[in-house]
């Protein structure tokens, strides 16, 4: 396949067929992230890039014999390797004996949490997803290094004859957008909070929230868009989602506990551990919706001042 | 033993298409959509591993005796968001490489770079 | 806060890194950026000293207890290693500021310490874990940051090595995630000290052999053993000149670490040993790895890709100790860590300045560069001595352990090798002192000056440092002796 959109396409099918099989798989949560991120996110991501960099492919003139010979050898050692495994779907399994049955039996006395991934996720392993915030931190600020450009001020007159214009086109999704975009918003939140008791938590909320907002910026042009969501300050609302995060394992550490030791955070333990994961939750959502906005904002802000680079090139 | 394991077959399948395209492709754009293909088919071996026969989300009800395994579940959330992590930086590069070899195709780039030597 | 320093040692710089982002003027985040690398030095000389008096820490991250929450477990070995790395990380960032402010763009630099102090809390993790999974997590963000701070050269084919080294860094970090899932799988835990316990039931499945080789084709992927060393070269030679010194004393030795931490304490010697012939496939990979890297360095043109294959070469020592795998093999390979990261952080920093300079470290620009910069140029000459091994240098500590590993073995051909390995080390030093010390200095060029004082002093004190351990060697050598015990005492 020569044709990279359809490569891209296939590849955010390929996203939402897995998340799809991961609900049959009883993984819910792991679903609605995959649906989110790989069907929507990165295929997102990946559209934009190519417009960027052209969407067809080279015929290839690579000798593939040496990398299908990699690729044999390593797919007959994995096969090898399930040989051994303890059969799909039987419980005897010795993951379902070792750790996880103190998750499933005791998170409601310890964590009091009904959903038992977002205990896990957020209390016995909190440290890890701290780690999770930070690599999207990271990614953002990755992004920023590689593709931020400084921008030129230009006439907001132009802006908005440009916005005029453009007002025409897409007039039914614009006005469909409009009315979305604030239940969007209202079902991020909604995820946000919920998490603790259904599917959903920090980071599918703080995808859906960077997916509202870049609907709006897509439908509305950048210009509009940046105009509501100033640059610098969605960059430190990325920071204060981690630095949230990690304070509250500092308050711990400085009330003498480990830290993300939730339960000195209120008098019960029960209450302090639902505070400490509502706040890092909170902390996880800012941090990935902030990111989400940047990473999108410097793909599409690099690619409008290629188009005006090359505009002005051929005046 | 053909049936209890056929699932992890499917996925080692899947893996190494990913893998093969990672590898043996020269455009840039290609090999990060291997890598999440890759990325993912591991994310569904350990989601496989999870599953319990009769088992239900692991999300604690009346009633319900037998949940999937929770673990694998809050690992692979966070191995999917490292993972697009990973896909937005290469992206970011494959961009980048575009604007400064004015390709990204592996040939071309690496014809380029031996010219400045 | 005694007892949280395990913690303290890692969130120190994470926390910094978002904090960079509310200060404005790049001093002042500089000043910020060392003050948190500092304070992570001192934090872990704190704990080694800790270690050594009082045997293994242990720290349970959220208050739960291992395996059902994340744990931290310091031991010798790990104590060394985040010794080594935040002292080469807070020894670097002294001249970064000079540095970059030529390399980097002026508004990239406050996204330049952010992703520094990322990468440094990122290694930092991986080494303090002891759980498998945040390993990964952990690598990803050390590894995210390289890339991105790779790419930050001023060379456009620093972003074509930036990609090549995410490519061959993802399937690396994918292996090792694969390979825990199904350490995993047949055990149902991801605590290390805990695996280590549950594995020797299951260690005849075919499940935990193919488990173990995907962890270790993971880390020497990461670690750039020959042949999986092609990413490296170009990453090294191009990237910033400061980040180059960074990585090139810590990147490598931290998957080095891993491999050692997951052959020696996860899987136990007694597997790891007798399920793969990992002992002559990694002693023929590490001769190999020497000699032809040390070959290629000799026909470089770039000074710094010259010494990026010399690391991959030094990797090959390491790699040969390890292999030896008795504890005089492996303190060899524990001390050439700590002294490798010396005498690299010094070279790599005197070269920093030589770019600072003149612009450049085409090794034809280096034409009466002895004369015009003498000091550092001598720090080029004795951090090359030291990689040659001569006595009086750290370079000739851990090869002579090295050897001594070897003959103790029987393994005489070897140790020849390993000395011939060395004559090689020769012919590539000498090239850069042939041309910076007897060829007259490029017409046009006179004006050129030493490096400032910014530069001088953090390279000095790395050369000293190579005088120092080489001379007085009951520091390194007996933490290393110790780690190495430890390592054999778990697992006997």
């Amino acid at each position: 396949m020569k044709d990279l959109f359809a490569v891209i396409m296939l590849s955010g099918i390929y996203g939402l067929l897995s998340a799809s099989f991961f609900v049959s798989m009883d993984a819910v949560d792991v679903a609605f992230t995959e649906a989110s991120v790989g069907a929507g996110i990165s295929t997102l991501l990946m559209l934009v890039a190519i417009t960027m960099t052209g969407r067809t492919e080279n015929p290839s003139r690579h000798k593939p014999l040496l990398a299908l010979a990699v690729v044999i050898v390593t797919g007959s050692l994995l096969i090898y390797g399930t040989l051994d495994m303890p059969y799909f779907g039987s419980a005897q399994a010795p993951i379902h004996q070792h750790v996880a049955p103190r998750y499933i039996n005791d998170s409601m006395q310890e964590v009091g949490v009904p959903n038992i991934v977002t205990s896990v996720l957020a209390s016995y392993r909190a440290f890890d997803t701290f780690g999770e915030v930070v690599v999207i931190f990271t990614a953002g600020m990755g992004v920023l290094a590689l593709l931020s450009a400084v921008r030129r001020p230009r006439d907001v007159a132009e802006i908005d004859s440009f916005n005029k214009s453009m007002y025409e086109e897409h007039l039914i999704l614009r006005i469909v957008a409009k009315m979305l975009i604030p239940f969007i918003l209202l079902f991020a939140l909604y995820v946000q909070f919920h998490g603790d008791y259904g599917p959903g938590g920090g980071f599918q909320a703080g995808v859906i929230f960077a997916a509202a907002i870049i609907l709006y910026a897509m439908l509305f042009g950048m210009n509009t868009a940046r105009r509501v969501i100033n640059q610098s300050f969605i960059q430190l609302f990325a920071a204060i989602g981690v630095l949230l995060y990690g304070s509250v394992g500092v308050i711990s550490l400085l009330n003498g506990k480990n830290f993300l030791d939730y339960s000195i955070l209120s008098a019960d333990p029960i209450a302090g551990q639902h505070l400490g994961i509502l706040l890092i939750e909170l902390g996880v959502g800012f941090t990935v919706a902030s990111v989400m906005v940047i990473i999108f904002f410097n793909f599409a802000g690099r690619r409008n001042n290629q188009q005006n680079k090359e505009n002005n090139d051929s005046c | 033993m053909l049936m209890g394991l056929y699932n992890y077959w499917i996925v080692v399948v899947l893996m190494m298409v990913g893998f093969y395209i990672v590898i043996a492709h020269g455009n840039l754009i290609k090999k990060i959509v291997g890598l999440s293909i890759f990325q993912t088919s591991v994310f569904i071996f350990y989601i496989s591993m999870a599953k319990v026969e009769g088992g239900t989300a692991p999300i604690l009800a009346e009633g319900i005796r037998q949940y999937s395994n929770p673990l694998p579940h809050v690992l692979i959330l966070t191995a999917i968001v490292v993972g697009i992590a990973t896909t937005a930086l290469g992206l970011a590069l494959a961009v980048r490489i575009k604007e400064a070899y004015g390709s990204i195709e592996e040939e071309d780039i690496q014809k380029k770079d031996n010219l400045d030597c | 806060m005694l007892a949280h320093l395990p913690i303290l040692q890692v969130i120190v710089p994470l926390m910094a890194a978002p904090l960079c982002l509310f200060l404005t003027r790049s001093r002042l985040v500089w000043l910020f950026t060392l003050i948190a690398s500092g304070l992570a030095f001192l934090i872990s000389s704190l704990l080694l000293q800790q270690v050594m008096v009082s045997g293994t820490i242990i720290y349970e991250l959220g208050g739960w207890d291992a395996p059902w929450g994340i744990e931290y477990r310091i031991d010798q070995l790990n104590a060394f290693l985040l010794l080594i790395i935040s002292a080469v990380s807070t020894i670097v960032l002294l001249a970064a500021h000079t540095s970059i402010k030529q390399e980097i763009p002026a508004d990239r630099h406050t996204l330049f310490y952010i992703l520094y102090l990322l990468s440094l809390a990122g290694m930092l993790g991986i080494v303090a874990t002891g759980d498998a999974f945040n390993v990964f997590v952990f690598l990803e963000i050390s590894s995210l940051s390289a890339y991105a701070l790779i790419a930050l050269g001023k060379d456009r084919r620093a972003l074509w090595a930036s990609y090549q080294y995410l490519i061959m860094g993802t399937i690396g970090a994918t292996f090792i995630l694969i390979g825990i899932g199904m350490m995993y799988q047949m055990t149902g835990t991801l605590n290390m000290d805990d695996l280590s316990k549950r594995l020797p039931e299951v260690a005849h499945t075919r499940t935990v052999f193919t488990a173990f080789a995907f962890v270790i084709v993971g880390v020497c992927l990461k670690l750039a053993l020959f042949p999986l060393h092609l990413w490296l070269p170009n990453a090294y030679a191009y990237a910033p000149s400061i980040v180059t010194a960074f990585f090139a004393a810590t990147a490598t030795k931290v998957a080095v670490y891993l491999l050692i931490r997951f052959t020696f304490s996860v899987f136990g010697l007694s597997f790891s040993f007798t399920a793969l012939p990992l002992q002559m496939l990694f002693v023929v990979l590490g001769l190999l790895g020497i000699f032809a890297a040390s070959i290629a360095a000799i026909y470089q043109k770039n000074v710094k890709h010259l010494f990026a294959y010399s690391s991959v070469a030094q990797i090959g020592y390491m790699i040969v100790g390890f292999s030896v795998s008795t504890t005089t093999g492996l303190m060899a390979t524990l001390l050439h860590l700590f002294n490798h990261a010396l005498m690299k952080s010094a070279l790599f920093l005197a070269l920093a300045a030589v770019v600072y300079r003149i612009g450049s470290v085409q090794l034809s620009q280096f034409h009466g560069l002895g004369r015009q910069m003498p000091f550092t140029m001598a720090a080029i000459v004795i951090g090359g001595l030291s990689l040659i091994g001569v006595p009086l240098t750290v370079g000739f500590v851990s090869k002579w352990y090295l050897a001594l590993a070897t003959l103790e073995n029987g393994w005489w051909p070897v140790t020849a090798l390993i000395l011939l390995g060395s004559l090689l080390a020769i012919v590539y030093v000498w090239r850069i002192v042939e041309v910076a010390y007897f060829k007259p200095p490029i017409a046009g060029r006179e004006s050129i000056k030493e490096a400032p004082l910014s530069f001088l002093i953090p390279i000095w004190t790395l050369v000293i440092a190579n005088i120092y351990f080489g001379i007085d060697t009951r520091l390194s050598v007996q933490v290393a002796q110790a780690a190495s015990q430890s390592l054999f005492g778990v697992s006997p």
